[in-house]
C-alpha cells in the first residue's frame, strides 16, 4: 500500500494484498473491480431514493448498510465513515443530513477510485521480476 | 464409498454480497479446505438437500438419510443480514433438521450487537465472527470441525458393523506348485482379520 493510499485505505487493505500470491496474482484488482460494480449500483440506487419524497429511510438506511459493508470488506476507510454518519441521519429521519453526506461521499469515492487506479498501475510497473524476464 | 483420511474439509459459505463471498472463498481456500459459495439462505438449504416443507413434515422418517446430501459439508458459515432468510433463521432450520443438526454453524456479521452474538450462540452457533473476517478468525474452526468428522465417522463405523455379519474365514490355498503372483495372492488370502478392516480408524489429527 503506497504512502499515497494512506488515510483513505486502513489494514482491511494491507489483508487483501496479504490473500494475493503467484497462485491468485490478480486477486486485489479483482476484489477492487468487484467493488467498484457494486459501488456504481449502488450509488444509483440511492440517488434515485433520495429523490422520492418523502424520503424512505428505511431504504435508504438498508441500502448504506450494504455499502458501508463492501466499503469495510476492501479498508476503504474515509468512505465507510461517510456510509456511518448516512445511516445515522436516517435513524434520525433528518433528509438534508442525508443529502449532504451522500455529496461528501460521492466525492470521498471519486478520490479512493483515483488512488487505486494510481497503485494499480504502480503495481504493474513494478510487477514480480519474473514477470519482467518472462518473454511474450 | 470410502472415506479417506487425507480428504479436505469442505465449507459451505452463505454471503449475499458478491464482495464478501470472494473474500471468504479466499480465506478458506487458504486455509486448505474445499469451498462452496452460495448467496442465500434458501439456495444452501437446497444445496444441503433440504427441502423447507420437510421438517414441517411429521411423516418425514427421521432417519433422514444423509444420501440426500451429493456432498459432505462439514462447516456451514453464513452472514447475518441477508435479505428473505436471515443467517439466524438459516441456523434455526439447520439445528431443526435431523440430518443437518450435526453441522457446525459459525455467523459472520458487521455489526457488533451483544443481543444479536448471544442469540445467535444460543440457537446453536459455534462462532461469530465479526467482518471483515480475518485469516486468524478461520483457525478457530477446526476443532469444531474435527469434532464433527470424528462423531460422524464413530456413527458410521458402527452402523457399519451392525450391518454386515462378520465374514467368514477364506479357505486355505491350495497346495499347487504355484507361480509367485498366485503365490503372494495367496498369503494375501491368508492376512489376518485386523488388516482387512476399513481404515476408519486413521484419522489424522492435525493440529
Amino acid at each position: 500500500m503506497t504512502t499515497a493510499c494512506k488515510g483513505f485505505l486502513d489494514e482491511q487493505f494491507l489483508q487483501l494484498e496479504e490473500l494475493q500470491d503467484d497462485a491468485n496474482p490478480n486477486f486485489v484488482e479483482e476484489v477492487v473491480t468487484l467493488y467498484y460494480r457494486d459501488s456504481a449500483r449502488l450509488i444509483l440506487n440511492i440517488e434515485q431514493a433520495l429523490e422520492r419524497n418523502p424520503l424512505d429511510f428505511n431504504k435508504l438506511d438498508s441500502l448504506m448498510h450494504q455499502f458501508k459493508g463492501s466499503s469495510s470488506s476492501i479498508g476503504a476507510k474515509k468512505v465507510k465513515a461517510e456510509c456511518t454518519l448516512f445511516r445515522e441521519y436516517c435513524r434520525a429521519g433528518n433528509g438534508e443530513g442525508c443529502i449532504r453526506t451522500f455529496q461528501q461521499l460521492k466525492k470521498e469515492y471519486a478520490t479512493l477510485k483515483k488512488k487505486l487506479e494510481a497503485y494499480f498501475q504502480l503495481a504493474r510497473q513494478v510487477g514480480p521480476a519474473e514477470t519482467a524476464c518472462r518473454p511474450k | 464409498m470410502s472415506i479417506t483420511a487425507d480428504s479436505k474439509f469442505h465449507v459451505l459459505a452463505v454471503d449475499d454480497s458478491l464482495i464478501d463471498r470472494k473474500l471468504i472463498e479466499r480465506l478458506l481456500k487458504i486455509s486448505s479446505y474445499q469451498v462452496t459459495t452460495v448467496d442465500s439462505g434458501s439456495k444452501a438449504l437446497e444445496f444441503l438437500g433440504l427441502h423447507e416443507d420437510d421438517q414441517s413434515n411429521p411423516e418425514t422418517p427421521s432417519v433422514s438419510p444423509n444420501n440426500n446430501q451429493e456432498v459432505e459439508v462439514n462447516l456451514i458459515i453464513t452472514d447475518y443480514c441477508m435479505p428473505g432468510m436471515t443467517g439466524y433463521d438459516l441456523l434455526k432450520k439447520i439445528k431443526e433438521s435431523s440430518s443437518l443438526r450435526n453441522i457446525p454453524v459459525v455467523i459472520m456479521s458487521s455489526e457488533n450487537v451483544p443481543s444479536r452474538i448471544t442469540r445467535c450462540l444460543e440457537e446453536g452457533a459455534e462462532e461469530f465472527f465479526l467482518k471483515p473476517v480475518q485469516l486468524s478468525d478461520l483457525n478457530r474452526l477446526k476443532p469444531h470441525m474435527m469434532k464433527t468428522k470424528i462423531k460422524t465417522q464413530k456413527q458410521e463405523n458402527e452402523e457399519i458393523q451392525e450391518l454386515q455379519p462378520p465374514p467368514p474365514p477364506p479357505p486355505p490355498p491350495p497346495p499347487q506348485q504355484l507361480p509367485n503372483n498366485s503365490k503372494r495372492k495367496a498369503m494375501e488370502e491368508g492376512l489376518s482379520p485386523d488388516r482387512t478392516r476399513p481404515r476408519y480408524n486413521n484419522i489424522t489429527t492435525v493440529v
